[in-house]
C-alpha cells in the first residue's frame, strides 16, 4: 500500500518538500492530536457502515447457530453446527449454489464478450454514432423489475408475447419460453440488461487508448488483428476486469430478475432466493442465516480475488495521479 | 467521444481506401443493427402501454393498432385500483433522503481520504468496497427481526438508512477518485487564509468536484429507486416502495399487458431521463471513477 507522504507531493505543483511539511508535525504530541483530526471527517461514514453492515451479519452468524422456526419461536435452541450440516446435506441449497455460479458465469462472460464486440464497433466514426448509443444504453436505465417484467409478460408470454409474434410472422414455432428454458430466459435477459455497461466501461477504455502507439504500429506494417491483439487488448485488460467485478458483485446477488420471472422455480432460484424463501416463506430463521453464512464465505473467497484486481488498478490510478 | 483510428487508414492507404470505406459502411450498419435489437424491448413496451388491453394481448402482434392512454388512466387508479402514488411518493423520498445522507457522510470521508490522505488510507477504501461485497441476504433477517421489534417495519426511515449503507461505498470510492483531481495547493491557499473544514469543502471542494458529487448523487439516487429485496422484505403498505408496488400490482390485479407496461414506463421515466442525461458522468461513477 502506498504511503500518504510519497503519494502526496506528486498531485499538487508544489515541489514535494513543502508538501510534506505541511502534513507532518514534528512534535510528537500534537502529531497524535493532529492525526485525530485527519481521521476525524471520515469517522461518521465509517462507523455508520460498521454499525449498519457488519452488525446484522454478526447477528446472522449468532442466529444460525440456533434451531429457530418463526412458527415455533418456543422451541429456539442453542445447536452449534447442526444448521450448517443440515444446509450441505440440503439438495435444494447445492442446486442453488450450482445455479448462482451458472447463472453468474454465464451472464458475466457473456455480456462482457457482446460488450467489447459493440464497444468495438461504437469506436468507429459513422453516422448517427451518438443515437446508437443512446439506444444501447436504454437496457441498462430501465428499473431491474420493469425489465423483467417486461421481459416476463410482454416478450417471453407465449401467447402474445413479442417473441413468438415474431416467430408466428415467419411461420416459426412457439416455445413456452420460461418454462422450456427457465435458466436461460433469466440469462437472456440479465446479458440484455448488463451488456450495456459492459460496452460503456470499454467503450471508455478503447477511447482512451494511446493513439501515437496505434499510428506507429500502423507505420511498421501491423495488421487491424496485430492492432487489437497486441495493443488494443493488453490496454483493454484492467477495463474488462473491472467490468467482470462489478458485473459479479451485482449478478451474484441478483434477486429481481429470478423473483419476477420464475419465483425460483424449474431450477433457477439462485442463493440470494433461497435464502429469501426459507426465511421470509418457510421462517426457517437459523437455516437462512447458516445459508447466508455459507454465502458470505464463498463470497470472501472471491472477493480476496476481486480486491486483488481492483487493487492492483487502483494502485495504478494512484500512481498515475 | 475522441478521436478514431478509421480516418487516419483510409488516407494513409489510397488504393484501398474504397474498400475499407465500404467496410466501415456495413459495420455502421451492423452497429445500428444492434442498437436497435437492443433498445426494440424497451420500444416495444412504451408502444403496448399506449394500447388498449386487447390489442395489446395478440399474436401476431397488433402495431398499428389505435393509441389510447387506457393503460395509464387504469394504472392511476382511475379503474378503482389502488394508487400508485403513496409508492411513488415512498420511492422518492426513500431514493432522495437516503441520497442526501450518503452525501453528507461520503464528502468528509472522501475529503480525509484523498486531499489528507489519513494513514492507511488504501485499507480504509478497501474496506469501504469490502461491505458492498458482502451479500445483502446475508444481514436482512436481523434487519428485519430488529425492525420487527421496534415497531420499525414498513417505515420509510429503515429503507432510508438501509439504501445510505448500500450506496456509501460507491460514494466514497466515486468522490475519492474526483476529489483526488483537485490540486492540494489550492485547498491549502485556503487553509492559510484561515477556512475551516466546512468552509473548504463548500466554497474550494464543492465548485471544483460538483459535477463529479452530482454524478455521484444521480449513481446513489437510481439505486435506491431501483431497489428490490429490501423493499419487498421490509415494508409493507404504509411504506411501499414503486418496484414493490408494481410486482404487487401484477399479482393483485391479474395480467393486464398495457397496464404493466404503462406502470413500467412510468416507474422507469425518472431513471431513464436522468441517465439519458448524464450518460458520461454514469460510466464514470459505476466504474467507481476508474475510467475516465
Amino acid at each position: 500500500m502506498s504511503n500518504p507522504t510519497t503519494a502526496a507531493p506528486v498531485r499538487g505543483p508544489r515541489p514535494p518538500a513543502a508538501a510534506t511539511a505541511t502534513r507532518r508535525s514534528p512534535e510528537i504530541p500534537r502529531n497524535r492530536a493532529r492525526e485525530w483530526a485527519t481521521r476525524a471527517p471520515l469517522m461518521p461514514a465509517l462507523i455508520f457502515l460498521i454499525v449498519v453492515t457488519q452488525l446484522p451479519f454478526a447477528a446472522t452468524l449468532v442466529i444460525s447457530f440456533f434451531d429457530w422456526n418463526a412458527f415455533r419461536p418456543e422451541r429456539r435452541e442453542f445447536t452449534g453446527l447442526d444448521n450448517y450440516r443440515t444446509v450441505a446435506s440440503d439438495e435444494g441449497l447445492r442446486e442453488s449454489i450450482l445455479t448462482t455460479v451458472l447463472l453468474t458465469a454465464t451472464v458475466v462472460i457473456v455480456s462482457v464478450v457482446l460488450g467489447l464486440l459493440l464497444a468495438l464497433l461504437l469506436d468507429r466514426r459513422f453516422r448517427g454514432r451518438g443515437l446508437v448509443r443512446t439506444m444501447l444504453i436504454a437496457p441498462f436505465l430501465l428499473v431491474p423489475v420493469a425489465s423483467a417484467l417486461l421481459w416476463k409478460h410482454a416478450l417471453y408470454n407465449p401467447e402474445y408475447g413479442l417473441f413468438n409474434g415474431v416467430l408466428t410472422w415467419l411461420g416459426g414455432p412457439q416455445p413456452d419460453w420460461i418454462s422450456d428454458m427457465p435458466l436461460l430466459a433469466v440469462e437472456m435477459s440479465l446479458v440484455w440488461q448488463w451488456t450495456p455497461f459492459m460496452m460503456l466501461i470499454l467503450l471508455a477504455g478503447l477511447q482512451s487508448r494511446p493513439l501515437d502507439m496505434i499510428e506507429a504500429a500502423r507505420l511498421d506494417g501491423a495488421g487491424n488483428w496485430q492492432i487489437f491483439r497486441y495493443l488494443t487488448l493488453p490496454h483493454l485488460r484492467r477495463y474488462l476486469e473491472l467490468g467482470t467485478l462489478l458485473g459479479s458483485i451485482y449478478i451474484v446477488q441478483n434477486f429481481d430478475a429470478v423473483f419476477t420471472l420464475t419465483r425460483g422455480g424449474l431450477d433457477t432460484a439462485n442463493l440470494p432466493y433461497t435464502i429469501y424463501e426459507t426465511f421470509y416463506n418457510a421462517h426457517e430463521y437459523g437455516l437462512a442465516s447458516a445459508a447466508g453464512v455459507l454465502v458470505v464465505i464463498g463470497t470472501i473467497v472471491i472477493a480476496t480475488f476481486a480486491l486483488r484486481v481492483v487493487s492492483s488498478l487502483f494502485r495504478e490510478e494512484v500512481s498515475r495521479a | 467521444m475522441t478521436a478514431s483510428t478509421a480516418p487516419a487508414a483510409t488516407t494513409a492507404v489510397p488504393p484501398s481506401a474504397r474498400r475499407a470505406r465500404r467496410r466501415g459502411a456495413a459495420l455502421g450498419l451492423l452497429a445500428w443493427f444492434t442498437g436497435i435489437v437492443f433498445v426494440l424491448p424497451v420500444l416495444w413496451m412504451v408502444l403496448t402501454s399506449f394500447h388498449s388491453e386487447p390489442d395489446a394481448a395478440t399474436n401476431p402482434p397488433s402495431v398499428a393498432a389505435p393509441l389510447t392512454l387506457d393503460g395509464y388512466r387504469e394504472f392511476f387508479g382511475a379503474g378503482g385500483g389502488a394508487s400508485p402514488w403513496p409508492p411513488l411518493l415512498n420511492s422518492l423520498g426513500a431514493s432522495v433522503f437516503s441520497t442526501l445522507f450518503v452525501l453528507v457522510l461520503a464528502l468528509p470521508a472522501a475529503y480525509a481520504l484523498s486531499i489528507r490522505r489519513v494513514r492507511k488510507w488504501t485499507d480504509v477504501m478497501f474496506f469501504f468496497l469490502s461491505t458492498k461485497m458482502l451479500p445483502v441476504v446475508a444481514g436482512l433477517l436481523p434487519v428485519f427481526l430488529f425492525a420487527k421489534d421496534t415497531g420499525f417495519l414498513d417505515n420509510i426511515w429503515l429503507l432510508v438508512i438501509l439504501y445510505t449503507s448500500m450506496n456509501l461505498p460507491i460514494a466514497v470510492w466515486m468522490m475519492q477518485s474526483f476529489l483526488a483531481d483537485i490540486p492540494v495547493s489550492v485547498i491549502e491557499a485556503a487553509q492559510m487564509d484561515g477556512a475551516r473544514l466546512p468552509t473548504v469543502l463548500v466554497r474550494v471542494i464543492a465548485p471544483i468536484a460538483g459535477p463529479g458529487i452530482a454524478a455521484t448523487s444521480l449513481i446513489c439516487f437510481i439505486f435506491s429507486w431501483n431497489e428490490m429485496l429490501f423493499a419487498q422484505v421490509l415494508t409493507g403498505v404504509v411504506a411501499q416502495t414503486a418496484p414493490a408496488f408494481l410486482t404487487g400490482f401484477v399479482t393483485s390485479q391479474g395480467l393486464f399487458l398495457a397496464q404493466v407496461c404503462a406502470a413500467s414506463v412510468v416507474i422507469s421515466l425518472p431513471v431513464l431521463a436522468a441517465g439519458f442525461a448524464a450518460q458520461d458522468k454514469l460510466v464514470q461513477g459505476l466504474s467507481l471513477g476508474a475510467v475516465k
